[in-house]
């Protein structure tokens, strides 16, 4: 029901939905995050993704455990890239499936909020004359922490 | 013990990981860090601004006041940035 991969390897967006494909689904979202360049000057060469292996693979899974737990799900996919990737390429996939869309966008949601705060994972930035490690910001985990309230569940 | 390095903290420290044999007044993981950052100039400026490492022992998180015992592998690393 749940698919998780941490690669170097690109996705199809098209694959990955259909593979959530499900007599019972009514409702797909799909979110996909892609390398951007966030500088005026627009100098950004390449953006390389490390992690944690293991560590990064069992987070990932604790996340959609979460998500599992808290909306009816059919499946579910993410996906996160790691390496060197450059700009516009696709970094992240989250899709899920379930009966109604409001499930659907919930969870597809709530994963994004986690994963960015909660998996171990850390962006370096190639420019044309430096390299830089992209720094966390407090939003993220602001919009992680709006979830808690409800999170009684667990 | 095993200890790893992520990011800029592996960066400064120069190295990914190290195997170690700590001395046992060592507790917790703020005790290990401040052991760590005496290793050289590289790990003190790793170790410099405890606020912005973070921790997992056995490759779970963990706090700063986190016991270090009985430990196979402890990571430390920034606040994380993927998605």
């Amino acid at each position: 029901m749940k698919f998780i991969r941490v690669s170097e390897a690109d996705f199809s967006v098209e694959a990955e939905l259909a593979a959530l494909a499900d007599r019972r689904a009514g409702a797909q979202v799909c979110f996909v995050g892609r390398v951007r360049d966030s500088s005026p000057d627009a100098d950004l060469q390449s953006l390389t993704l490390e992690h944690y292996p293991g560590m990064t693979e069992a987070e990932i899974g604790r996340i959609a455990e979460m998500a599992a737990a808290r909306w009816p799900l059919t499946g579910m996919r993410v996906i996160h890239r790691v390496g060197r990737l450059l700009p516009e390429e696709q970094i992240v996939l989250v899709a899920v499936a379930s009966a109604h869309r409001k499930a659907a966008f919930e969870a597809a949601h709530f994963i994004m909020d986690y994963l960015k705060t909660e998996a171990p994972f850390w962006k370096a930035e190639q420019r044309a004359d430096r390299r830089e490690w992209v720094e966390a910001k407090q939003t993220d985990e602001s919009a992680r922490d709006s979830w808690a309230g409800s999170i009684g569940q667990d | 013990m095993k200890i790893r390095y992520f990011a800029w903290l592996r960066d400064h420290t120069g190295c990914a990981e190290e195997e170690l044999d700590l001395p046992k007044e060592l507790e917790s993981v703020g005790d290990l860090a401040r052991y760590l950052a005496g290793r050289s100039d590289g790990h003190a400026k790793a170790f410099a601004d405890l606020k912005k490492v973070r921790v997992a022992i056995d490759q779970q998180f963990a706090a700063p006041d986190a016991p270090i015992k009985g430990a196979s592998e402890i990571a430390f690393f920034p606040p994380v940035t993927g998605g």
